[in-house]
């Protein structure tokens, strides 16, 4: 059945650097027909937690998360494959010594979706009426790919942006480098691996790389902007959400 | 395993200077991804295979001690001696003794990551053996005094012209022996020819026990392994207590897999199934067959949570598709054990003490698991080591205080949103156009290549509230 009222796990990046990312989330889930919710109160899905190896503070934060948003029954889209990939996989995982959040990460995964495969395996859409112009790109970011198996939706939401044509990406699969905390704490091997991915990025043609996760679109941008690069890194729902490629709102 | 003297950042600058090692790096890692894609091409279905596999090596796993059991027997049935090797020094000491007893001089090898694991040649040669390394590789390996940087390709950081320099440096080459790689193929074979023909035992690794027939497996492409194992007249088959199949049958799935993902052929060049010494009437082989089993910690793994990693069939195709590997190569993780399958197994036979730093050097992309002939859930133990650390304490303080201070604030929504807007303002100030050039301390390393985003001064929640009146 088609769900007609969605809860919108923002994610902490987009809500406090990239807030124009949530809007245009919203506005095209409501596009797309569907009313958004935002349940009140979200901080971090515990995700950076999790990959330091402090799984403590992982579950304190995923059972917070859990209670959130198990105050309603709707499905709930999280415009990440990275904390898409923490509530729907590794929540269970990590309560699965409790009895009490073990069988509600569960019952949390089993309604959850990252946003490109909610448009296209839920809604059964990949035109969303979008606006766009240029070459656009498509980078998949690790987590969304191996973690949650995004393969083709993105793509084919790409496809349907109206005005705007795309190209492949070299070595499009390879990761850019960013790994969390690894960024920081591997920099230099990390900047490297930017540096590999960017310079496929600078030689594909495109003027914008869509990604599902803006912590890697983060990671890329502010490699070409150092690198005084005119391609830009977009999230996908920016790309969708009709707006100038380059042009997002960020107050 | 090697000790660890220089800490994991410094070996880490140390590599990212040496620009041809990881132009070779690169070069034949993209090599080996595309020979396996190839070949993994023609299966019909390869996950099929890889699942096959998976439930072989898991059923192996699962009754470890009955196999070991079976395949100790079998193997004195056939006319061989068993040893099991708790230690490292344990198994150095069983073949160190029966060298002297024997009265050996001269000991080939075929490639054998345990012996460089439990650092096997460098006891046998302070002990006055002359061991010459027949693998093409590890010979360079060993001519140079150098390292392998990967389990299956050991010279994969040199480029032919580092190999020609080898060549003549140490064994006084003319230029016509190392114009190209045939020659100096030629050259090693030659040299390699007359060390086979002396040498009175044969020590090499293990690719699968099996058993039901007490027969060991080498595979190689360059026939060392049977030239190793058939002319001296002590052969010693030293393998890692896991590597077992239990049927011929079993055999035959991991042989197929191993081939096409370790080398992208369909089967290694050559595959030789060795079922104890010389019998009456034989024209060749040992007069005495020694098979070492080495645990080594093994044990330990096998009752932990990481036991998957021992599903292990050393393909080297995780390191191959690793980004990190391919960036660093792998002198730099300080293990034999290299790339997301060392970046496991190392701390898991040594202790995360040893090698703590080896779980993080790794961005969880998973390309390692998507590879896997027997789909090893690598990032999941990489992350549970990552755990074990934390346990140990192992974590920087800063990085500890951080998620302390993530967990609190976390359930605290008011808390969390006033420490962002806090965050903006502050940022606001170093940044320009949005964009931070510079971090402090120790996110220093991220400005270092690239720019950060400056949080926003309302963040989407503040925006939503605003419109929609509160709660949603």
């Amino acid at each position: 059945m088609r769900p007609a009222r969605v809860q919108l796990l923002v994610t902490c990046l987009v809500d406090r650097f990239f807030p124009g990312t949530g809007e245009s989330v919203v506005r095209v889930l409501e596009r797309a027909g569907v009313t958004v919710s935002v349940p009140a109160g979200q901080t971090c899905c515990g995700q950076p937690a999790f990959n330091a190896g402090h799984d403590d503070e992982a579950r304190t934060l995923a059972r917070y998360t859990i209670d959130l948003l198990s105050a309603s029954d709707d499905p709930v889209v999280v415009p990440s494959g990275s904390c898409g990939d923490m509530v729907i996989h590794q929540y269970a995982a990590l309560l699965a010594d409790d009895p009490e959040y073990g069988p509600k990460a569960q019952a949390l995964a089993a309604r959850t979706y990252e946003l490109t495969i909610f448009l296209t395996r839920v809604l059964g859409v990949t035109d969303v009426g979008a606006q766009g112009t240029g070459t656009i790109s498509y980078h998949p970011c690790c987590h969304g790919l191996r973690g949650l198996g995004i393969a083709g939706e993105p793509k084919a939401l790409l496809a349907g942006v109206h005005g705007a044509t795309t190209c492949p990406l070299p070595e499009a699969e390879v990761c850019c480098g960013f790994g969390g905390l690894f960024a920081v704490k591997m920099s230099n091997i990390s900047g490297e691996m930017l540096a590999r991915k960017l310079d496929a990025i600078e030689a594909c043609g495109a003027d914008t790389i869509a990604v599902t996760d803006v912590s890697c679109g983060m990671h890329m941008n502010g490699g070409l902007r150092r690198r005084g690069s005119k391609v830009r890194v977009e999230h996908i729902a920016d790309v969708l959400a009709g707006e100038a490629p380059g042009a997002k709102e960020r107050s | 395993m090697n000790a660890v003297d220089v800490p994991f950042y410094r070996r880490v600058e140390d590599a990212l200077t040496k620009t041809r090692m990881r132009q070779a790096v690169r070069h034949t890692s993209g090599r080996a991804m595309e020979s396996r894609r190839a070949a993994i091409a023609e299966l019909d279905s390869s996950d099929a295979i890889r699942d096959q596999a998976r439930a072989i090596r898991s059923r192996t796993l699962a009754a470890l001690d009955q196999h070991l059991d079976t395949f100790a027997t079998n193997v004195e049935k056939n006319g061989g001696t068993v040893f099991f090797a708790e230690t490292g020094e344990d198994a150095v000491e069983y073949i160190r003794r029966l060298a002297r007893d024997r009265g050996i001089r001269t000991i080939v090898k075929g490639k054998s990551m345990v012996s460089e694991e439990i650092e096997l040649n460098p006891v046998l040669e302070l002990d006055g053996f002359e061991v010459v390394e027949t693998d093409l590789g590890e010979y360079i390996v060993q001519l140079d005094g150098d390292k392998p940087s990967h389990i299956v390709a050991p010279i994969l950081h040199k480029t032919k012209e580092d190999c020609a320099r080898v060549f003549k440096e140490k064994l006084g080459a003319s230029d016509e022996d190392v114009a190209g790689v045939p020659q100096m193929t030629q050259l090693a074979r030659r040299t390699l020819r007359k060390a086979f023909l002396k040498a009175d035992m044969g020590i090499t690794g293990v690719n699968f026990g099996v058993a039901e027939t007490g027969s060991v497996t080498i595979c190689t492409n360059e026939g060392n392994g049977r030239l190793s194992s058939s002319l001296p007249r002590v052969y010693v088959a030293m393998m890692g207590m896991e590597r077992l199949v239990p049927t011929a049958a079993d055999l035959g799935v991991m042989l197929e897999v191993l081939g096409r993902s370790g080398t992208g052929q369909r089967l290694t060049v050559y595959s030789n199934i060795l079922s104890g010494p010389r019998r009456p009437g034989e024209a060749d082989g040992p007069e005495e067959f020694h098979v070492v089993i080495v645990d080594n910690g093994r044990s330990k793994v096998l009752a932990s949570e990481l036991a998957e990693i021992l599903y292990c069939i050393r393909c080297g195709a995780c390191l191959y598709a690793c980004p990190v590997y391919q960036q660093i190569g792998g002198h730099a993780y300080g293990s034999v054990y290299s790339g997301p399958v060392g970046s496991v197994l190392s701390p898991a036979l040594a202790g995360i003490r040893a090698f703590h730093d080896l779980p993080h050097a790794s961005t969880l992309c998973g390309a390692c698991r998507e590879v896997c002939p027997v789909r090893i859930d690598i990032p999941r133990m990489l992350l549970r080591l990552r755990a074990e650390g934390v346990e140990a304490g192992e974590s920087p303080q800063w990085v500890s205080l951080g998620m302390k201070v993530l967990g609190w604030l976390g359930t605290r929504p008011r808390m969390f949103n006033l420490a962002g807007r806090v965050a903006a303002r502050a940022a606001g100030l170093a940044a320009s156009d949005g964009w931070i050039r510079e971090l402090p301390l120790h996110l220093s390393g991220w400005t270092a290549s690239r720019d950060f985003p400056a949080p926003a001064k309302e963040s989407f929640q503040e925006r939503w509230a605003k419109r929609h009146g509160g709660a949603s």
